[in-house]
């Protein structure tokens, strides 16, 4: 087979190891030789683990010629987001704060992935606990954009992006608290899921906001996230917040893609000049695009959603604050004792600790999630914004008797220059405008490629969002709308993506 | 004004001259579930330290708690024992705090939902006149769920406590533990008798834990635990005084002592016109004082929230109504009932409740002893060694079955009082069943007739001058015959057999 395999989509090498055409060994090998000829330049993984891939590899393939039955997506390689606990696998979150340390479990959504039997390439980038929209935030350093190195792959997920796009790994994980699935995804030309709050269980995931985090699938095609969403969700006992519910049938939506008849709400307060021109008019085209393909388009307006990104910078810090707490050096993880104390106390190790092994941008969501929270300040902000959230979840609830999903672009830009919003972050805050409502109501949303944009050239993403469990529909119009663009562009987006060693940037 | 060597204390009956005291009593209970509070994790008492441990109980990265429903049912049935309202929504609420011990620097507890509210629990304290009983009603805030927190042992410095030590051990065995904190309203007009009253509502309380089983509330193993909140209110002022919190209070004689303490502690330092501080204090049960902690001010913020990793509990009043069915009889009315059953005097049956006995006796009558056999040996040798040892009655090998065998075999006459001690000694040292033992030993009353009357005959013969008094009426001489027949037959006679025999063969009516 002279053909290179990194190319083909989840689905077509799951096929092509179901028909004996490839073994899961070739596959996998032809992954990690792409992370070693391009990851240098990339820089998406921050922990390879290419023994581990390769035994799940051959044991796939020993199964296989047995004839034993498996997973559909059995021998498909993927790539984990640093943030979901791996056991024997190194898990930082992207933070100095838990560098070298080995979990001893798995995220149920890891767990789920090993029992498939789909080779785990290794660990993605990622901003520091998931704080963050460029994977600057890491303290590892900044994955870059296939699409331009010099700039920014998304975030908090850019190295679960960045892997997809620069085709190492055809499947990744993410973790979306206000967009880190779905704003890596709408730069890089991929596709991601917010899956409903309760969806898919958040045991194993490092919690940055508890009520808003939810783990997700990220892919190159719709129907390889379908496959990979379906792969992760369902009720899991070890997550309260877990929905026992069956798992909409997302896999069947992403193969019919059939909107005629669907009512598709263009939300009035995510539209407009906030947005770049480009990323407008992708948005507009891809409208009537659906238009065309027999749904019906109608405005609906979500007033409360202005005060969004203020109540969701006072609930997420507040409850980081406390999920953040247990970061203290005294079970696990950095251990940094005062320099200039003899005798140090507990008490003092800590903070030396947290001083050593948090970044700027935690720290920031620290401290004002802790004084969101104090005595005499609670209701002013912890609780105003709560009142906040229930609005939203109100508009959306409004908004979808006369919508059956609602559409708006995935970021306000294409992807910014690495380091250009690094000192300001209301500059960077305000890249999760349009993702972060759905996190506060619990809904699901994806973003779907909706081109490149003319000024810049850089891919542009349209957002989904759906009733909760209602996720399928999300893919019923991510499949329509890839169908037909990819029509309009002969072929995938990501085939014009420049090859990451042809560039000259480096680290 | 007397001084000891920490602090001058005033004399108790000044204190009352000058003072009304004021008390809050937070107690707080380990649940007897098999597992923890939010996982799985067994909860076995004195296992290696860190042995029972998980992701989620040691707070590792991703772990997430859910909630155990033995310990929801466990609450709501302490809740309705108390006879508070259950809430029919609730939710946990993270309370924010950085210690060592505590794995998420965080505890899992309840805020401003707490399950149950609103209730009261009816205490008895010994009347004034010493027969009988006073009842007083003590109201309670409110009882909610929370999660224990590791232990830590600090090695080094002299004190045990965290400040000096060299270095610290910590064992997350009881990290999520399940914890009822049960919180009083401020008890009032107590007067002198607020020591007693904080006594013996702990007493009650951890009566009330052991008659629904959801507790085996020992203090001194620290699965009850008391925090005792005491202030002073000048007498004629409607204003609450600065309170203290008393914590490390581990008996039940110890809440009494620390109460009584604190009062007269606060009590010297008013009456010399200084000011109480506002402060956690150490009760130290060897020296029966208290001394300061660290501070408890207003600005200690534990920055409470909603915990969104737990979805709320929603009770319905079907639940609520199935738990109330299965709650016990109020111990109060069961003593009562008991007490008339078994036909015991207030005195007696006061002693069998601070004996602890009330369970066992009631089984030993179930196994089939009398009310009085039962009580005779349940508050006589074994209650004076768990007194002594510091332990419980059902800590020694006596069990209400073998009360039982051994009121039976007193009452066929095979053994007499005396023997019965020396057969329960035999019971409590583990030699086996008091029929055992008795084989064992050799005890057995001489039930031969003609060996008895051999023995009588011998006895009347060598006292004759005393067998002519007994004749002559003075029947009250039959007792040195009665000893010498006894000691003749090494005590293996029935006293009463001897005392019959005697009288009849000198012709004298009994």
């Amino acid at each position: 087979m002279t053909t290179d395999l990194t190319r083909l989509s989840a689905a077509q090498m799951a096929e092509q190891l179901a028909s004996g055409a490839i073994t899961s060994v070739e596959l996998t090998q032809a992954h990690l030789d792409r992370i070693a000829a391009v990851d240098g330049a990339v820089h998406a993984y921050l922990h390879v683990d290419a023994e581990g891939a390769l035994a799940t590899a051959r044991e796939v393939d020993e199964l296989r010629a047995r004839g034993e039955q498996l997973h559909p997506l059995a021998g498909v390689p993927i790539a984990i987001k640093d943030i979901m606990t791996t056991t024997g696998l190194p898990t930082t979150a992207g933070s100095r704060m838990l560098e070298g340390w080995i979990p001893p479990y798995d995220a149920t959504v890891v767990a789920r992935i090993k029992a498939a039997r789909l080779p785990i390439l290794g660990k993605t980038n990622m901003d520091e606990f998931a704080m963050g929209s460029s994977t600057e935030h890491s303290a590892y350093g900044p994955s870059h954009n296939p699409w331009d190195l010099d700039r920014i792959p998304g975030g908090s997920g850019g190295g679960s992006s960045s892997v997809l796009a620069s085709f190492q790994a055809p499947l990744a994980t993410g973790t979306d608290t206000g967009g880190s699935i779905r704003q890596p995804a709408a730069v890089t030309a991929t596709v991601g899921t917010k899956p409903t709050y309760g969806g898919v269980s958040r045991y194993g995931l490092i919690a940055l906001a508890s009520s808003l985090d939810q783990g997700g699938p990220c892919g190159r095609t719709v129907l390889d996230t379908a496959l990979l969403h379906e792969l992760m969700a369902g009720h899991d006992p070890l997550d309260s917040t877990s929905i026992d519910q069956p798992v909409p049938p997302v896999v069947e939506a992403a193969r019919s893609g059939d909107v005629a008849g669907l009512r598709i709400g263009i939300v009035k307060e995510l539209t407009g000049d906030a947005y770049q021109p480009g990323v407008q008019a992708n948005f507009d085209a891809a409208v009537a695009a659906l238009t065309a393909a027999g749904a019906e388009v109608v405005e609906v307006s979500c007033p409360h959603f202005q005060y969004a990104l203020a109540a969701y910078y006072l609930i997420l810090p507040s409850e980081a604050s406390s999920n953040l707490a247990r970061f203290d050096a005294m079970r696990y993880g950095l251990r940094v004792p005062p320099a200039d104390v003899a005798l140090p106390s507990a008490e003092q190790v800590m903070a030396s600790s947290r001083e050593a092994g948090f970044g700027e941008e935690v720290k920031r969501r620290i401290i004002i999630g802790t004084y969101a929270l104090s005595s005499g300040y609670y209701d002013a902000y912890y609780g105003q914004a709560q009142k906040v959230r229930t609005l939203i979840a109100r508009d959306f609830e409004q908004a979808f008797t006369q919508a059956d999903v609602l559409v708006s672009p995935t970021a306000p830009t294409t992807a910014f220059r690495l380091g250009e919003k690094l000192d300001d972050p209301m500059a960077m805050y305000l890249n999760d405008i349009a993702t972060i409502p759905a996190n506060l109501a619990g809904i699901p949303g994806m973003s779907v490629p909706s081109g490149l944009a003319a000024e810049d050239g850089l891919p542009t993403g349209l957002q989904v969002l759906a009733p909760a469990m209602a996720d399928d529909r999300l893919y019923l119009v991510g499949a329509a709308l890839e169908r037909m663009l990819q029509e309009q562009w002969g072929g995938p987006l990501l085939d014009r993506v420049p090859e990451p060693t042809q560039l000259s940037k480096e680290g | 004004m007397s001084t000891n060597a920490i602090q001058p204390v005033l004399d108790y009956d000044e204190v009352l001259e000058s003072f009304d005291p004021v008390m809050g009593l937070e107690v707080h209970v380990e649940l007897s579930t098999h597992t923890k509070m939010f996982c799985g994790c067994p909860t076995d008492f004195g296992a290696e330290p860190n042995t029972q441990v998980c992701p989620v109980c040691l707070g590792l990265p991703g772990a997430l708690p859910v909630v155990n429903a033995v310990g929801v049912e466990s609450v709501i049935r302490i809740g309705l024992a108390l006879n508070c309202q259950i809430a029919s929504w609730c939710r946990f609420a993270r309370k924010n705090y950085f210690y060592p011990d505590m794995p998420k620097n965080f505890q899992t507890s309840q805020y401003d939902e707490p399950i149950a509210f609103d209730g009261y629990l009816d205490v008895e304290i010994p009347s004034r006149t010493g027969d009988g009983v006073e009842v007083f009603r003590v109201e309670i805030e409110r009882a909610h769920m929370e999660e224990d927190t590791g232990k830590s042992l600090h090695v080094g410095g002299s004190t045990g406590r965290i400040q000096g030590a060299d270095y610290s051990l910590l064992d997350y065995n009881r990290a999520g533990i399940p914890l009822i904190e049960i919180v009083t309203k401020p008890v009032r007009g107590a007067g002198e008798r607020m020591p007693e009253v904080a006594k013996a509502y702990v007493a009650a309380v951890r009566e009330l834990m052991v008659a629904l089983d959801v507790s085996d509330a020992r203090m001194e193993q620290g699965s009850m635990r008391c925090d005792a909140n005491v202030s002073l209110m000048p007498k004629g002022s409607a204003q609450l005084g600065t309170r203290t919190e008393t914590k490390n209070v581990n008996s039940l004689r110890s809440v009494e002592r620390a109460v009584r303490y604190e009062m007269m502690r606060q009590g010297a330092i008013l009456a010399d016109g200084g000011t109480v501080r506002q402060e956690t204090r150490h009760w130290h049960e060897d020296t029966g004082v208290t001394t300061a902690g660290r501070e408890k001010s207003d600005a200690e913020d534990y920055r409470y929230f909603p915990e969104p990793d737990l979805i709320p509990i929603a009770t319905t009043t079907e639940q609520v109504e199935a738990l109330r069915a299965t709650l016990p009889e109020p111990p109060g009315l069961r003593r009562k009932r008991l007490q008339g059953e078994w036909g015991y005097s207030d005195r007696e049956m006061g002693d069998v409740v601070s004996a602890g006995a009330v369970d066992l006796i009631d089984a030993s009558v179930a196994a089939g002893a009398t009310p009085a056999a039962s009580r005779k040996w349940w508050t006589g040798e074994v209650a004076r060694r768990a007194n002594a040892d510091g332990k419980e009655l059902g800590d020694y090998a006596l069990t209400p079955a073998f009360v039982a065998e051994l009121d039976s075999l007193v009452r066929s006459g095979r053994l007499n009082d005396s023997m019965a001690r020396q057969v329960m000694e035999g019971v409590l040292a583990q030699e086996g069943s008091p029929t055992e033992v008795a084989d064992a030993r050799g005890l057995e009353l001489v039930q031969d007739d003609s060996a008895l009357e051999a023995a009588v005959d011998a006895v009347l013969a060598d006292n004759a001058a005393i067998a002519d008094k007994v004749r002559g009426g003075k029947v009250q001489a039959a007792g040195a015959l009665i000893g010498q027949v006894m000691k003749a037959t090494k005590g293996q006679a029935d006293a009463a057999q001897v005392r019959a025999l005697i009288l009849s063969r000198l012709g004298v009516e009994g």
